[in-house]
């Protein structure tokens, strides 16, 4: 037969072992046909307590005010405009790897991109409740909402960033999910019709919505991903800019600052694959998938956390550095005295941000530690330890002690509430995400199964022939394949 | 839509599917569709499809996002309730650019994936006469349509020759009806009306 792919030798396989197509159907729908273990159980309560918690955090805070937070005058943003920031960030490497891998055909996204897009899914979820609950009367978050109404008709401000937040987290919510989800139905119908249990015909017969894999469809499906994630790459990048308009078009020193766009997608990306090396480092174990999210896709990631962690730190050092050749004598308090003066109240959160965003990660210049899932496993949670401080830092250092001595707020410490809703979200996240890796398949079947022959490696030691050919056998073997 | 009569046959390798596809069409028989667990490039080409118009209806519903937004909102703060800001123009173009493009991105996703869903005739509750499990496992299905002048042993000869295992004759539904892939129903043959 001659070859229908070709891939060289010199890129190493992204699926390992003797691989057919079936066995990979059988591998990667094989958690989700087997009882859940122990340890998914445990995990899934521990989540749902976690939420429980969060839940009755938010009870308190709807019923006594927001006051509940140790949120004063001063320091409107706290604990809360921190973790939205937070969340939002880590969404964005699924969208990365959905969108921007696919419009640069990067076959190594296939392992991990349906997983990474759930996290996105889940990780805006949780962000999105912080803006919400923050309103402290939430029945009234329908106000944001512009529509024809009674109150004047007074519309909401379009010329607010608060209010282009509302619109771009709620579409990139929506277009993730699509995107997300339209790429399941074809893994949706492979797990329908292997299904042997009636729950499971039912279920996934309705998630699945009667595909076929008709040659028509795959094409409609293939011309939809390509559009949603040309659609996606803007999409992801205005989110993150919006969200730091929410900032720089204030007039507050250490937020007012033309950097934060490209500095915050920066940092969104960075926490976000860091997110997503820990959430697969334990799923690739979990659920024996080592074969498709392998050492080369763990490697790959580490890479761009090292880039992005590197422009987030050329970032605050540009900061730094027009901070005090700027001379505003405002804008230079905020960073010499808040931020970079140890011994100011809050002036260690700068360095633990530094440290765990800029320097730390430079250790994946290695290639044996980029290969180390275990020093992986420790780094994306000190990145994440690092960008949750970043988004600490720009907001609380920058408002603390404002330009009255006489209303600043130096020892702001959160409260066991404020706590708990974070915790909260954490419950959220992990709920989904248990469900998810429990109920539907983690590793994007069909797209597996499209690189299969060309990056496989048991298909990729065939190739050797063709390694050997001339140009012109070659050429004239691949016009000839079909 | 209406019952007719297929002969279906499964292929292991995607170089035999194409032989088999340009043979079978060159052969003069009518191919239903050709049913795969993963996109193949080239087949819709070989297959005889035309190109897709779904990226002509993603920009028409973009485009519409586009209007939608910039109309509401020049509506609403120049002519229904115009607010001053701290002085600055009531039309304040580039302060609105941000939605504009949500909103923009919003519509072409959302129109499209409901585009893609009606024309695949896809949704949840629908359910088709699927030939072979296996469609969405390892193999690519080739669904022959016979009319009056097809001679089934001949095709399925054919079929053989080609490389294909598990021939089979299936008479089929073509189009979808509602239902549940738990239970049996098929309500056009209890019925004898077509549904859809």
């Amino acid at each position: 037969m001659a070859l229908l792919k070709y891939e060289s030798q010199v890129r190493p396989p992204l699926v390992d072992g003797t691989k057919d197509y079936h066995q990979v159907t059988e591998d990667i729908v094989r958690p989700i046909e087997m009882k859940a273990g122990r340890l998914w159980w445990i995990g899934f309560l521990i989540a749902v307590g976690l939420l429980c918690f969060g839940i009755y955090s938010i009870y308190r805070d709807v019923t006594y005010g927001i006051g509940q937070w140790n949120l004063n005058k001063t320091i409107g943003w706290g604990w809360d405009i921190t973790n939205f920031v937070w969340w939002v960030g880590i969404g964005h490497a699924g969208t990365l790897i959905s969108a921007i891998l696919l419009l640069f055909r990067q076959g190594w996204r296939t392992g991990v991109n349906r997983a990474a897009e759930a996290m996105t899914i889940f990780a805006v979820m949780c962000a999105g409740q912080f803006p919400i609950w923050h309103m402290g009367r939430v029945w009234m978050a329908f106000f944001v909402m512009p529509y024809p109404n009674t109150r004047g008709p007074l519309w909401s401000n379009f010329n607010s960033p608060l209010l282009w937040d509302v619109f771009a987290i709620s579409t990139y919510f929506t277009v993730s999910l699509l995107f997300w989800y339209s790429g399941l139905l074809p893994d949706l119908a492979t797990v329908r019709d292997r299904a042997k249990l009636k729950w499971r015909k039912l279920f996934y017969g309705v998630a699945s919505f009667g595909w076929s894999g008709s040659t028509k469809h795959w094409q409609r499906h293939e011309a939809l991903s390509l559009v949603l994630a040309g659609l996606s790459t803007p999409l992801v990048l205005s989110v993150h800019t919006i969200v730091s308009f929410d900032f720089a078009t204030s007039v507050v020193p250490g937020w007012h600052t033309t950097i934060f766009p490209p500095y915050f997608v920066a940092g969104a990306v960075f926490s976000g694959f860091a997110m997503v090396q820990s959430l697969l480092i334990i799923t690739r174990k979990v659920l024996h998938l080592e074969e498709y999210i392998t050492l080369e896709h763990i490697d790959v990631m580490n890479k761009i956390i090292v880039l992005t962690g590197s422009i987030v730190g050329v970032a605050y050092l540009t900061e730094l550095f027009i901070a005090w050749y700027g001379q505003n004598k405002f804008e230079g308090w905020a960073f010499m005295q808040n931020r970079v003066n140890l011994f100011s109240p809050l002036g260690w959160s700068y360095y633990i941000m530094m440290g765990c965003n800029v320097i730390s990660p430079q250790i994946f210049w290695f290639r044996k530690m980029r290969r180390n899932l275990t020093v992986t496993f420790f780094m994306s949670v000190i990145v994440n330890i690092g960008m949750w401080f970043e988004r600490f830092v720009i907001i609380v250092t920058s408002i603390y002690r404002d330009y009255l001595p006489s209303s600043w707020s130096t020892y702001y410490t959160p409260t066991i509430w404020e706590i708990g809703f974070y915790l909260g979200t954490f419950g959220l996240f992990f709920t989904c995400y248990f469900l998810f890796s429990k109920f539907f398949p983690v590793i994007a079947l069909a797209e597996i199964k499209h690189i299969l022959k060309k990056s496989g490696e048991n298909y990729k030691e065939t190739m050797g022939e063709a390694e050997h050919e001339t140009v012109e056998e070659f050429a004239h073997e691949m016009e000839h394949a079909h | 839509m209406s019952i007719k009569k297929f002969v279906v046959g499964g292929f292991k390798e995607e170089g035999a599917l194409f032989t088999a596809v340009k043979n079978v069409r060159k052969s003069g028989y009518k191919i239903h569709d050709v049913y795969t667990p993963m996109p193949i490039h080239g087949l819709d080409k070989a297959m005889g499809l035309r190109d897709t118009s779904l990226h002509t209806a993603g920009f028409i519903y973009g485009i519409t996002g586009t209007t939608t937004a910039l109309s509401c909102i020049g509506w609403i703060f120049t002519s229904d309730w115009p607010i001053n800001f701290g002085g600055k123009p009531h039309f304040s173009l580039p302060a609105w650019i941000p939605i504009t493009f949500e909103l923009t991105v919003l519509f072409a996703a959302v129109g499209m994936v409901l585009t893609f869903c009606y024309l695949c005739q896809i949704a949840p509750f629908v359910k088709k006469h699927h030939f072979s499990l296996r469609a969405t496992d390892d193999l690519f299905i080739m669904v022959i349509e016979c009319t009056e002048k097809t001679n089934e042993t001949d095709l399925m000869a054919f079929l053989e020759n080609s490389g294909a295992i598990d021939i089979n004759i299936q008479n089929a539904e073509t189009g979808w009806w509602l239902g549940r892939y738990d239970k049996d129903t098929k309500p056009f043959e209890n019925k004898g009306t077509v549904i859809a």
